[in-house]
């Protein structure tokens, strides 16, 4: 979503996203003219008339679980965006139950908090699992 | 998702949708105005709702956020078409 219209949008995929994505952006490019969405986002920056790079992952109940924002000059990490979204899934799936340490994707440990781990993640997690 | 929408001379917009929880607030201090917005975005808070026009694959469509309930969404922002990054 930018303070583009729509019919910018479409010139920009249809030539040149297309050109990097065969078919075409997959997703709906969003208009949001004079950034009243991004504004209740938070993100809008008025002096540049711009939205900042906001990014919000929202879950099934329609509740904001991970939010990031970064400025313009610097572009989001993908993977990093898809392993949120995994985390919060699987966290989901287990009600409560299980929480995610720092580091952790698919196939990683997962910790069961609970009286019996108060004291003793540093047994069960050793810093070196934050790394890949 | 979204219905079709017509491509005319003038420019859809969109917006938020419902009440919105940020309380604008204006105050009077010495000769300056004041404006305090409340943050509202939260983690474990609702995305606040609202309706866009969009572009994908070749039409023009309206989408409103609170369509996806259901689905996980990922909403993302950026500052323009055509601007590198």
């Amino acid at each position: 979503m930018s303070v583009d219209s729509i019919y910018v949008h479409k010139m920009w995929n249809d030539n040149e996203l297309s050109k990097m994505v065969p078919g075409g952006i997959p997703f709906q490019m969003l208009s949001d003219a004079g950034g009243k969405v991004g504004a209740i986002y938070g993100i809008y920056d008025e002096g540049e008339g711009v939205n900042t790079r906001g990014r919000f992952i929202i879950d099934p109940d329609g509740v904001i679980q991970a939010f990031e924002v970064l400025a313009p000059p610097v572009g989001r990490n993908v993977m990093e965006n898809l392993r949120q979204i995994q985390a919060f899934q699987y966290v989901r799936e287990k009600k409560g139950t299980e929480a995610l340490p720092s580091g952790w994707k698919p196939g990683k440990a997962s910790l069961k908090p609970g009286p019996d781990l108060v004291g003793k993640v540093w047994e069960v997690w050793k810093t070196d699992m934050a790394f890949d | 998702m979204g219905k079709e929408i017509k491509a005319g001379c003038a420019r859809p917009t969109g917006g938020p949708v419902g009440k919105t929880d940020a309380k604008t607030e204006t105050k009077n201090d010495n000769q300056n105005t004041v404006r305090e917005v409340k943050a509202m975005i939260q983690v474990g808070k609702k995305a606040p709702d609202f309706i866009a026009p969009a572009y994908s694959k070749g039409k023009f469509t309206s989408v409103q956020l609170s369509e996806f309930l259901g689905k996980w969404v990922v909403l993302c922002f950026y500052p323009g078409d055509f601007t590198f990054v």
